[in-house]
């Protein structure tokens, strides 16, 4: 039954405003949310400053520095006479991008290729489904330090280690979306190929997994900000210097003296996640141009 | 008649579990599998047991972390998702930022909220995994609380209802089951929010702290140990959501669907 | 109550227009006396269920007069001067069949006993007693929709608005429920606007037979359907009953703009 998330939807609204319009609306929105924000963070410091309260935690510059401190850091050399900040944070994303796109993809195949096998045997599903359920219940990022280790004794390098678990934060969503996605071809669809002696390959191919397309998506969007959080937390445990992880461990070190150095890098993996996010949520809205399935 | 059926619903399962164990104690000891990796089933239980008094009190203090952070978390994400669901311009303003909010590794900002709280404090990993909580939850009750067939509201204002009247007895009941699906998520993620918010420091007695410091000191058994506990709790916790679920809601069509669909 | 030759509703002048531009409903003007069981019928988008929404308050007129029970319509929504039936039965999984039907009772603040009570009466009026704590899913098509007109019946209004009730349902389902809900319309006494596409539908259930045209919807006839009272089994093979689905089929097709002789039958035309 179709679920609307309209109320009584008699009547269109007014006429909708211009594309341009739109987008210059929406901006404005953005800029005022911003703004707000900043706002916000501003006068809850200088609130908390001048009372003096000491609820939820006491405020200064190092707990709460300003927020434009935070930005003119970014063109702060972090060792004397070396490179500005922007500069080491910008090689570190590259280095966790890597992990959380190399891992990414791997997870997002190996999660599609199990949902296709399971979907494939009854059996098989019931009885392995219930694993994957729980396997996410096991805190990977917990043993990231032994994988990494192992793995590194092994003589596999950091960062694939690090890519390694965030595949496997990756696959779980993927596989069980792509499941249902593949399970919710409408029977009579499936039906009508049969009556064309279509082979179960070809139901498979050209009916269900076009149909999953949309729930797979949704789980990519998922994924994605797993995987870039799977790949900076686990090269911290491990100490792996290159990327944001290794950033974060070693500007905590530093917080009190330069509280600045650790916001802007989380910052930037904060930029990280969002922009892994639109890109996977723009290639969404180019594939499935024009879908009435709109899950955020 | 029902008592079969249902062992065959689980005989799969208890056969890949079976399966699955064999194997790793098979393999393990047949390729010599170096303990860091993979320790055999039997260490790994060894281990547990010799240490069950600490084990057990550190995952009490990190279910503890888990459990303040998700009511909290859960509880402001309905909260918020009440609001948004009577103020919708507010909610379609704002959404895309919540959206964006969701995408950001909110884990790593466990070293600043050690530094607000202090690292010993129990607040400070409760913090993050009450963040990690409220989106699942605010984004899927959110979603239920404005998933009502438009006759129902027709209904509803022909009884000369008011939107007080819709939200009391056709919104906020149709979202339960929407509400606990968001709250699942958010139990293991509390969980998981707490353990390694706890990587970037914490007191001895917890459990994340625990498993760090075992494996750093190569004592792989015992830091496997300490992950299955992590494990279990983190599915008791969300059995309890689920049994929460099966109680309030067992009239909703995915509570009475007969077999895996 | 009001006495028997009182209109419940008076409309005059009636235009429903959509901001996208859409002119739904055109001049419309009609009378329905205390008693009658009247049957909006059209192509899709002559307005049919818009005029029954606009009755019931739950669309606003553009322009035009709307008196219900003596009162504006928004008034007579606001006093719980009807009960609707839609085509779906909207009832909620949440609760049982007795609470369903017990659902306007609450927000009129009937006490439990009461309310109760009430439940009890509706529900042997539609024939389901036993089914109280039967929840929705439980019950076939035919019985939720039983449900939803025990609900709408459940605090006594003076008129009954039904949208398609049967439209779900099976053709045997369809015939003994309309059979029922004459049953009912004469134990409770109420006036009911029934809104089909179903020509014979309309002609076995129906007083008087208003047909609408479409685009802009306007009201092309109005048939007095005089077969005897109450229509039993052997109304459906009178010769009468297929005289006035011809004429209401003709004043269908003729308000439609099509001489159903020389072109060929219009797809959208439902019968």
């Amino acid at each position: 039954m179709a679920v609307l998330t309209t109320d009584v939807a008699v009547a269109a609204g007014p006429k909708a405003p211009s594309r341009a319009g739109q987008a210059l609306g929406r901006l404005g929105v953005f800029v005022s949310v911003v703004a707000a924000l900043w706002g916000l963070w501003e006068g809850y410091k200088w609130l908390w400053q001048t009372t003096g309260w000491t609820w939820p935690f006491a405020v200064d510059d190092v707990t709460m520095p300003h927020l434009h401190d935070v930005a003119a850091a970014f063109w702060q050399p972090t060792t004397t006479g070396g490179p500005p900040l922007i500069r080491s944070l910008l090689d570190a994303t590259w280095f966790t991008g890597k992990e959380a796109v190399a891992g990414f993809v791997l997870g997002a195949v190996i999660g599609f290729v199990l949902a296709l096998a399971l979907s494939q045997s009854r059996l098989l599903e019931r009885g392995v489904l219930p694993y994957i359920v729980a396997s996410q219940t096991v805190p990977i990022l917990a043993i990231a330090p032994m994988v990494v280790v192992g793995l590194g004794s092994k003589g596999v390098s950091g960062w694939k280690a690090v890519a390694i678990l965030a595949a496997y934060l990756t696959f779980f969503p993927v596989s069980i979306n792509t499941l249902r996605g593949l399970h919710s071809v409408d029977p009579r669809a499936v039906e009508l190929m049969e009556s064309y002696a279509a082979s179960r390959w070809r139901v498979l191919w050209q009916l269900r997994v076009p149909a999953s397309v949309p729930y797979i998506f949704t789980a990519l969007k998922i994924s994605a900000t797993a995987s870039v959080i799977g790949a900076i937390i686990g090269e911290t445990p491990a100490s792996i210097q290159d990327g944001l992880g290794g950033a974060i461990v070693n500007f905590n070190q530093y917080y009190s003296l330069e509280p600045t150095f650790l916001w802007a890098t989380n910052v930037v993996c904060a930029a990280l996640g969002i922009v892994f996010f639109l890109a996977v949520a723009g290639t969404e809205r180019l594939v499935l141009r024009g879908a009435p399935e709109n899950v955020a | 008649m029902i008592i079969r059926r249902r062992l065959r619903d689980w005989l799969p399962v208890l056969a890949v579990f079976a399966i699955g164990l064999g194997l790793w104690q098979g393999l393990t000891t047949a390729f010599h599998v170096q303990a860091f990796l993979l320790p055999k089933p039997t260490d790994i239980a060894t281990s547990f047991w010799d240490n069950k008094g600490a084990l057990w009190h550190a995952g009490v203090y990190t279910l503890k972390e888990a459990a303040g952070g998700f009511a909290i978390g859960s509880g402001l994400g309905v909260v918020a998702a009440l609001f948004l669901a009577r103020f919708r311009r507010v909610g379609a303003a704002i959404m895309p930022f919540a959206i964006a909010a969701n995408a950001v590794p909110i884990i790593a900002f466990s070293p600043i909220t050690n530094n607000w709280f202090g690292l010993l404090n129990p607040i400070s990993k409760m913090s993050i995994a009450a963040v990690l909580c409220f989106f699942p939850t605010m984004v899927n009750t959110l979603r239920g609380l404005t998933s009502v067939h438009p006759s129902s509201i027709e209904l509803m204002r022909s009884y000369a209802g008011g939107e007080l009247s819709v939200f009391r007895r056709v919104r906020i009941p149709s979202a339960l089951p929407f509400m606990f699906t968001g709250l699942k998520v958010a139990a293991v993620l509390s969980m998981i929010g707490a353990i390694v918010g706890e990587y970037f420091g914490g007191p001895t007695n917890a459990l994340g702290v625990s498993i760090l410091n075992d494996s750093q000191l190569f004592d792989f058994p015992r830091a496997w140990a300490g992950i299955a506990l992590a494990s279990a709790f983190g599915i008791a916790l969300y059995g309890t959501v689920a049994l929460v679920e099966h109680a309030t809601t067992s009239w909703h069509p995915s509570a009475r669907r007969v077999s895996s669909e | 109550m009001t006495s028997s030759t009182d209109a419940v509703v008076t409309i005059e002048g009636l235009s429903k227009s959509f901001r996208t531009g859409v002119t739904a409903l055109q001049e419309i003007a009609l009378d329905i006396r205390a008693g009658e069981f009247v049957s909006l019928i059209g192509p899709s988008g002559c307005g049919k269920s818009t005029l029954l929404r606009v009755i019931g308050d739950l669309v606003e007129p553009t322009s035009g007069t709307v008196v219900v029970n003596g009162k504006s319509a928004h008034q007579a929504r606001l006093d719980h001067d009807y009960g609707i039936v839609f085509q779906d039965a909207v009832l909620y999984d949440w609760r049982t069949v007795a609470r369903n039907v017990a659902l306007p009772l609450e927000m009129l603040g009937w006490d439990r006993a009461r309310r109760h009570a009430r439940v009890a009466e509706m529900l042997e009026l539609v024939e389901l007693t036993g089914f109280e704590s039967s929840r929705p899913w439980q019950l076939s098509g035919g019985m939720q929709q039983r449900v939803s007109i025990a609900r709408a019946l459940s605090f006594d209004p003076a008129l009954l608005l039904m949208d398609e009730p049967f439209g779900a349902l099976d053709e045997m389902t369809r015939e003994r429920l309309n059979m029922e809900l004459l049953r009912i319309w004469e134990k409770a006494g109420s006036t009911v606007v029934f809104v089909t596409h179903s020509i014979a539908e309309a002609v076995f259930l129906s007083t008087r037979v208003v047909v609408m045209s479409a685009r802009p919807g306007r009201i092309a006839g109005v048939v007095e359907i005089d077969l005897q009272q109450p229509r039993t089994a052997d109304t459906r093979e009178d010769g009468r009953f297929f005289e006035l689905i011809t004429a209401v089929r003709e004043m269908l097709a003729a308000g439609h703009g099509d001489d159903p002789v020389r072109r060929p039958p219009v797809a959208e035309e439902q019968v």
